[in-house]
């Protein structure tokens, strides 16, 4: 890390390898940043946040930070995102936002209060840059970074670090209390679970992605319409089958008319066994 | 290259974090431009940290993480019980709380 | 102090108890309001006791004033310091001498006649207790204002008098006319009494005191200037009107007469009226200083004359021609102490012998009303004299008392008046005398015509039918009265005349009678006013015995201007109300307006502006996070350039 800065001590401008390496990455950490905030799919924003996430460790790296550099690459891009992702995948892959803004003068108001937060801590900045000095690391550095960290953090900040080391544990808890769901009756057991998730009638699965249509028709993919209505009644299990409201209450004298009905809904069910068996 | 340049940087993450806080309505994605937010002040603390040659910058910018995470933690869990019970993760659906 | 008070003599042995005047009557009425129900039965008694004992303390006094010489008979007794402030010392004292005695005799005397009345009058009033302790508390008032040494003691009898009266006209308060006309005498009498106190106040102010012994004091010295003394004058003045029921205060008189007809004769006819009056006479010292504010008395006087005369042809109401004729007797006595030192005692004696047949007259009516079912219309009167014959005999001699027939009281004291009012001399005096004599050519003719249509003439009521009457004679509590005043007002005038006794008496009070030079001869002029009576009272018989009388008064439509104005009270009502109530209920209507629109204004406006701008800013409150990191956005900028700015430069 040493060799990336030229001299110790006074520190006006880095070296030639560093300023490269800025000019190449920080473009991308603000593409990113943006695409993170402009994509569709809360997926999508997450890698991207990834990619940004990445970027700003190697910035680390770039300023003598090493430790703090593989802290965020491995903490934040790994253990952090990934908890994102899991929320993600919990609460549903295709609940991709809708980018229509409902909130009258919103985003407006974020765009002209966003570029006035720009330009008011960026052109100060910039016209502060010139003659900048700075001291470089080397000397707080010595005899490594994370040994000089470890120092600091277990003299001078050790109280600091206990507690936050406490809101670590309370962090834990907390999300335990959050996550538990008190369960009614006794422990249920595989059988029981099967039996609600399908006697109910309703989606068993996560809704696929947007854009998935009746190319499969399975109990995990299942067969929609280009509208993204459902092809079938219920996931198009064999030997399951859904009620059809058309059939059953009728009185016997409209009985010509739900018969047409019936004959409909089983002519679009139909189809989509068509495409399935084409497909196949 | 001035080192400085890393500040205008972390100003132009955070203000597009703050943005995405304004305009986006999914939760966790509101959640993660925060995330960014953070980020872009932990460059600032470090590159201060290099500027004022002492460690202390990084220190508190490795403080900041740990309390992203926690804070993470929490708010993921938040987020899901608010999904639990209302089948969504819309921040603007959850707007009982008003006039 | 560079005046000498005057001198009155201290009171004692049988002065020393005349406290017990007014105690008695008000310990009456403090036992009959206390004692509540429980005294119902016999409070009626009570109350007569303690006014007819309070008659005799008072026939003791003038026995024992009689005994003593002319220089003492002025005793001042001092009771109690009332309000002793540094420089302000207000000391409650009687004054007995030889006006206040007068006085005296005529409210306990006639007071205690009335109350033997009442017990045969209200004997089917459950109130009747209530009633007897009013007539207490009224005598009791009555004696503090006109014993008071004092002006701060008078003002006290003087209210207190207001309140009675105001009690007394409401005792049928259930009775929407009576207590209207209640509420209307005690705001007249405000306006009156309103003058009373500033002048009081004035007479503070320059005197340093209150008692009578001082202001006259410093009155006959010519301490004060005429500005000062003209201006305490006319503001005794308006008390006097206001409490008399002189023009222009004059209209709550007529309507006072929805009381009882015992409290009409006593209250509103025979004392409490003429209190203005005795204002004046005992004010003498001041009005003598100022010609300015005699002359407002006689103008007023002979104006009320006239206007109670003509108001009294129009009436068919009993009560409320003898209530005009009230207030036209009084603008006589009015005219009488308003000629100065010459009618200060003719004045008083009127207003004794008024106060004979004024009362007789009413406790008459009150008979008539009684006999007639509480019918007070003249017009369903007539031919009553063989059904009630004491009454008529006793209202006769009342009759022929106050229109000046030769040997009764008023032909003595009145004719008095006219004399003296020509004796003025110059054209205001023949003016003055003109006005009397014309006044007392009407008040033979509405009297006249009152008697004839109650007494004499064609009965207009049936014994039959419907409405059947069955006119009766009084009871004796009610017809004993009735003869004794009857007798007092034949004999009191020739009385007061003989040697001139009641001037001589009142000398030292009222000064000197100044035997001004004749105008006319008191013996033509005496012919002369016998005429004029004698002339009313053939218009009257020509008009209303001659000529059968209509059961029901003409509409407006068929009489002439003049009586339809009569009628009004010569609009009197329709004047106040232009002049003082229309403004006073714009005023109000005005400050009601300003106090909603302007202060209850601002202060609802700031509510509702508050209100409404939170009502507005609320909305900002949209419960959607994303407004709120707007918001703080916004702070978080604002801040940032705030900084900028004091830092950056």
């Amino acid at each position: 890390m040493s060799s990336l800065v030229t001299a110790a001590g006074e520190l006006t401008s880095t070296s030639t390898g560093e300023a490269v390496t800025f000019w190449i990455l920080a473009p991308v950490a603000v593409l990113a940043a943006l695409g993170m905030i402009l994509v569709r799919s809360a997926v999508h924003s997450a890698l991207l946040l990834v990619a940004n996430l990445f970027c700003v460790a190697v910035f680390y790296l770039l300023q003598q930070a090493p430790f703090l550099g593989f802290v965020q690459i491995i903490v934040y891009a790994g253990a952090i995102m990934v908890l994102f992702l899991f929320v993600l995948m919990l609460v549903g892959v295709d609940s991709s936002d809708s980018l229509v803004e409902t909130i009258r003068g919103q985003r407006l108001g974020a765009v002209i209060f966003g570029l006035g937060f720009a330009g008011l801590l960026v052109f100060p900045i910039g016209s502060a840059i010139d003659g900048v000095r700075g001291d470089g690391l080397e000397t707080a550095n010595t005899g490594g970074n994370v040994q000089a960290i470890g120092r600091l953090l277990f003299s001078q900040y050790v109280f600091v670090f206990e507690a936050v080391s406490a809101l670590l544990v309370v962090a834990a808890i907390g999300t335990m209390v959050l996550g538990h769901r008190e369960r009614d009756g006794g422990p249920v057991g595989q059988r029981e679970w099967m039996r609600r998730r399908f006697a109910s009638g309703g989606q068993v699965t996560p809704l696929p992605g947007p854009g998935v249509f009746a190319r499969h028709d399975s109990a995990d993919t299942l067969g929609l319409l280009p509208g993204g209505g459902r092809a079938s009644g219920i996931g198009g299990i064999p030997g399951i089958e859904s009620p059809e409201p058309a059939e059953s209450p009728e009185p016997p004298a409209n009985d010509g008319d739900s018969a047409l009905a019936g004959a409909a809904g089983k002519g679009v069910a139909g189809k989509g066994v068509v495409g399935k068996g084409d497909e196949q | 290259m001035n080192p400085a340049n890393y500040l205008i940087l972390a100003a132009l993450l955070f203000t597009i974090g703050t943005a995405g806080v304004l305009v986006r309505r999914n939760a966790i994605v509101v959640f993660m431009s925060i995330e960014l937010m953070l980020n872009a002040s932990n460059l600032t603390l470090v590159t201060f940290s290099r500027l004022h040659g002492t460690l202390d910058g990084q220190i508190m910018a490795f403080f900041v993480m740990v309390v992203a995470a926690a804070e993470v933690v929490i708010g993921l869990a938040i987020i899901l019980s608010i999904f639990r019970t209302r089948r969504s993760a819309s921040v603007d659906d959850v707007n009982l709380l008003k006039y | 102090m560079t005046h000498t008070p005057v001198h009155y003599a201290a009171a004692s042995g049988a002065f020393s108890l005349s406290w017990l005047l007014i105690a008695l009557p008000l310990a009456g009425a403090a036992v009959l309001l206390l004692g509540g129900r429980r005294t119902d039965r016999f409070g009626h008694l009570i109350g007569t006791a303690a006014a007819a004992l309070s008659f005799v303390v008072g026939v003791v006094l003038f026995a024992a004033m009689l005994g003593r010489s002319g220089e003492d008979r002025a005793v001042s007794q001092h009771l109690f310091s009332w309000i002793p402030v540094n420089g302000f010392q207000v000391d409650v004292g009687l004054l007995v001498d030889q006006l206040s005695i007068v006085f005296v005799l005529l409210i306990t005397g006639v007071g205690t006649l009335i109350h033997i009345y009442s017990i045969g009058y209200m004997a089917h009033d459950p109130a009747r207790r209530k009633f007897f302790a009013y007539m207490n508390l009224f005598l009791a008032s009555m004696l503090l204002l006109v014993l008071g040494n004092n002006f701060l003691s008078l003002y006290a009898g003087w209210e207190l008098v207001g309140l009675s009266s105001y009690l007394l006209i409401k005792f049928w308060e259930y009775k929407p006319a009576a207590a209207t006309a209640a509420n209307k005498a005690f705001y007249m009498n405000r306006v009156g009494d309103v003058g009373l106190a500033i002048a009081i106040m004035l007479m503070f102010a320059t005197v340093g005191s209150t008692s009578y012994a001082d202001v006259f004091g410093a009155a006959a010295a010519n301490v004060i200037g005429y500005g000062t003394i003209s201006a305490i004058a006319l503001l005794l003045l308006l008390g006097a009107c206001g409490k008399s029921g002189q023009f222009p205060l004059q209209a709550w008189l007529p309507d006072a007469m929805e009381g009882p007809t015992p409290i009409s004769a006593l209250i509103h006819a025979a004392t409490m009226v003429t209190a203005g009056v005795y204002l004046i006479v005992r004010s003498a010292p001041i009005f003598n200083e100022s010609q300015a504010a005699r002359t407002v008395v006689v103008v007023i006087g002979a104006i009320t004359i006239l206007l109670g005369c003509v108001i009294g042809c129009a009436y068919d109401d009993i009560k409320k021609v003898l209530a005009y004729s009230t207030v036209s007797q009084i603008g006589y006595m009015f005219l009488a102490v308003g000629l100065g030192p010459a009618g200060y005692a003719i004045g008083i004696m009127h207003l004794l012998a008024h106060g004979f047949f004024k009362a007789g007259l009413f406790l008459g009516a009150g008979s008539v009303i009684h006999a007639m079912d509480d019918d007070q219309d003249l017009r369903h009167y007539g031919g009553l004299w063989r059904y009630m014959p004491i009454t008529w005999a006793t209202f006769g001699l009342g009759f022929l008392a106050i229109i000046g027939f030769p040997g009764l009281s008023g032909f003595f004291t009145k004719d008095r008046i006219i004399e003296t009012a020509f004796d003025k001399g110059g054209t205001s005096g023949y003016l003055l005398g003109a006005v009397a004599l014309l006044g007392a050519g009407i008040t033979a003719f509405y009297m006249s015509r009152l008697f004839l249509m109650t007494f004499h003439g064609r009965p207009r009521w049936s014994g039959e039918g419907e409405d059947a009457r069955h006119p009766h004679e009084s009871p004796p509590t009610m017809t004993g009265p009735m003869i004794i005043l009857a007798i007092g007002s034949t004999f009191a005038g020739g009385l007061f005349v003989l040697g001139h006794s009641m001037q001589n008496w009142l000398e030292p009070v009222a000064g000197e009678g100044v035997e001004g030079v004749h105008t006319f001869s008191p013996i033509v002029l005496t012919a002369l006013t016998l005429v004029v009576v004698a002339g009313g009272c053939a218009a009257a018989w020509l008009r209303y015995q001659a000529r059968p009388v209509e059961a029901t008064a003409r509409p407006d439509a068929e009489v002439t201007l003049v009586t339809v104005a009569a009628r009004h009270d010569l609009f009197a009502n329709t004047l106040n109300e232009t002049i003082a109530m229309r403004p006073g209920q714009f005023l109000t209507r005005f400050l009601v307006w300003l106090d909603l629109v302007g202060v209850d204004g601002l202060v609802r406006g700031s509510a509702a502006g508050i209100g409404g701008l939170s009502g507005r800013m609320r909305r900002l409150q949209t419960g959607f996070v994303r407004s709120y990191a707007l918001s703080m956005l916004g702070g978080a900028v604002l801040m940032v350039g705030a900084l900028l700015l004091v830092w950056g430069g």
